[in-house]
């Protein structure tokens, strides 16, 4: 097996514990940037990388440093711990396994933006693992890496946790914003964006875990070595949650570009139960369903490969369904789970969500005409680009190619439903 | 009274935030609330308006809009089984429906003598380990993951000894 870079506690026992991570290299990244570093020399090494967003948008992690405005102060890095997205558990085994490495990342970016406090927002559920933080944040104070007057510079930081409630919609940054500020967890409308109206309106960079956990060692082996990783776009390794039917679900390190074959029939062992796969998500719930054929297990999983086949790569999880499965009841549960999680304030989403939602269960249930299955699909097209935040269009990813890519399974569905007149009556009785 | 048991807990939360934005802290004291009986009394919600300087209505919308939140008492021991997408797709309908009917209860549900309530909930960051659950109690949130009926019920049982020991 290769060097993992962000996995790297599989490699190395107690990597968790911070003498262990020092004897590793831990810190020597954040210390010479603080040492012998300008700023603007961290993130235009971050930029050189190539290294982008891990969070799902896939947007340039040293370009967005770069839009801080420097006229309005203090700044803040906000760490997005929330992890929410169904098929991801990538940044709960960074935190818990390699968390030094993680939180070396939020004090490079917090350097790189000259921000003397940063904030690691977790979603409820992970009050454990902010609970470890804490006490390996105050190590670090201990240690002399993180506080006041750092490495007998004039530089100081704190880093702090925050626990979201168990609201999906707080992973997007704005959102995540104002749910730090204590308020809803609404979306804000955009422009302007965090880097420049973040936290308290201050100027603010939102990053992924994974995103930052890459940083010192971008720091430490220089761009040139992170290019050397993944494709020419897709620069460096990522974390593949691989989820669903395969026999060996789990998260995997490997470099963009890596196709969907190899993960799913060499890393993730294949299909029980001598299934074939029939279709692919590769961004959660949010994803649009990729018909699993030769084209599209051949497909390099980097971001700009992935729209070949009619889809994003996104966060990179990858859920894996095979023949067994009809294509109705997946979006049963993608529905039931957007439903659930719009936040409410705009009426498409809202409204559309849980229509779509209960058109979909009719369906399920056998109890539904073909023109309800297209009401559902007109439903979700009615929503796109008529929402604040891309809550509205993720819901609507999976619909939307589901029938049209899978059209069969709704076939199905709906001729094992009896004559329509006496479903109207039915539906008029409800 | 939260500010007369907690006090050094509140200063040190207070602490994170800058002090013209104490609203911030608003979520994390309204856990230190329901440490105690699993659900934020009208009194905490007060209370916790009253140390931020916001009112208990603002306070109220908070734990309405979250659902780590609760306003009322349930079972001692909440159950939460994830059965979204992922975990759906590796048994977790199956397992919810026979835990519930072991239990004798309907999803949602408490247990006759009020101990369990089960509930399911969506996506915990846990999806290659399915079947799994999480069990939120006054001490926290816990993961029980690569779980079958059979260890479910086990540790089930566990935690009921433990909170009629307490
Ligand atoms: C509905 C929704 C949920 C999101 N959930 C997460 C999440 O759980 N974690 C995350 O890092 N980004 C999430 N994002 C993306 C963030 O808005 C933001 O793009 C990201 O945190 C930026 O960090 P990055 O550039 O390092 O990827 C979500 C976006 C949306 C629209
Ligand atoms: S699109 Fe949905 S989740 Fe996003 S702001 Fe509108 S209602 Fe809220
Ligand atoms: S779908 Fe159950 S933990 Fe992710």
């Amino acid at each position: 097996m290769s060097d993992l870079i962000l996995l790297r506690h599989r490699q190395i026992p107690d990597l968790n514990q911070l003498d262990v991570y020092r004897q590793h290299g831990g810190f020597e990244a954040f210390q010479k940037a603080v040492t012998t570093m300008n700023p603007y020399a961290v993130t235009d090494e971050v930029k050189d990388s190539g290294l982008r967003g891990r969070g799902g948008a896939g947007f340039p992690t040293g370009l967005k440093w770069t839009f801080i405005d420097t006229e309005n102060w203090p700044h803040y890095v906000v760490a997005n711990a929330d992890e929410s997205e169904p098929g991801t558990f990538k940044d709960r085994e960074i935190m818990e396994g390699n968390p030094f490495q993680f939180l070396e990342g939020v004090a490079l970016a917090a350097y790189a933006i000259e921000a003397a406090e940063a904030y690691v927002y977790l979603r409820g559920e992970f009050w454990q693992i902010a609970d470890q933080l804490d006490r390996q944040i105050s190590e670090l104070e201990a240690a002399g890496l993180l506080g006041d007057k750092l490495f007998d510079t004039d530089y100081s930081l704190r880093i702090y946790t925050h626990l979201g409630a168990g609201a999906y919609i707080c992973g997007e940054e704005t959102a995540l914003l104002e749910s730090m500020e204590g308020k809803l967890g609404q979306p804000r409308l955009r422009p302007p964006f965090p880097p420049s109206y973040g936290l308290y309106g201050k100027p603010t960079v939102v990053n992924n875990v994974e995103t930052l956990t890459n940083v010192p060692l971008i720091i430490t082996r220089g761009a040139d070595w992170y290019n050397s990783i993944g494709t020419e776009k897709s620069t460096g390794p990522k974390i593949f949650s691989l989820s669903g039917r395969v026999n060996k679900p789990g998260n995997y390190e490997l470099p963009l570009g890596t196709t969907f074959r190899e993960l799913i029939f060499e890393h993730g062992g294949g299909i029980p139960d001598g299934r074939q796969v029939k279709a692919i998500m590769a961004a959660g719930a949010s994803s649009s369903l990729i018909i699993a054929n030769d084209e599209a297990l051949d497909t390099p999983m980097d971001y700009e490969s992935v729209p070949n086949v009619g889809a994003q790569l996104g966060s990179a999880s990858i859920i894996v369904i095979d023949d067994s499965v009809s294509i109705d009841w997946v979006l049963r549960k993608t529905l039931h789970f957007f439903s659930h999680e719009s936040c409410g304030k705009c009426t498409p989403c809202r409204e559309g969500t849980f229509w779509m939602k209960h058109i979909i269960d009719r369906v399920h249930q056998g109890e539904a005409a073909w023109s309800d299955v297209e009401l559902l699909n007109e439903v979700a097209l009615q929503i796109k680009g008529k929402c604040l935040c891309a809550l509205g269009e993720f819901a609507i990813e999976a619909v939307t190619s589901g029938i049209q890519r899978f059209e069969p399974d709704f076939r199905a569905k709906v001729s094992e439903s009896s004559d329509e007149d006496e479903l109207l009556v039915e539906s008029e009785k409800a | 009274m939260l500010a007369e048991k907690y006090a050094a807990e509140i200063e040190n939360i207070l602490a994170k935030y800058p002090p013209d934005q104490k609203r911030s802290a608003v979520m994390p004291l309204l856990y230190l609330a329901q440490r105690e009986d699993g659900y934020v009394t009208k009194e905490d919600m007060a209370e916790i308006g009253g140390i931020l300087g916001i009112t208990s209505t603002d306070v109220a919308s908070i734990v309405g809009f979250y659902t780590l939140f609760y306003d009322q008492p349930e079972g001692d021991i909440r159950i939460q089984v994830c059965n979204d997408l992922p975990c759906a797709l590796r048994g977790a309908d199956e397992f919810l429906e026979q835990l519930c009917e072991n239990l004798g209860v309907k999803v949602g549900g408490t247990t006759q003598d009020g101990s369990v309530t089960v509930e399911a909930v969506m996506c915990l960051a846990a999806c290659d380990k399915a079947p799994m659950f999480q069990v939120q109690s006054g001490e926290g949130i816990a993961y029980h993951e690569n779980q079958t009926v059979s260890s479910a019920l086990e540790a089930i049982e566990a935690l009921r000894k433990k909170e009629a020991l307490a």
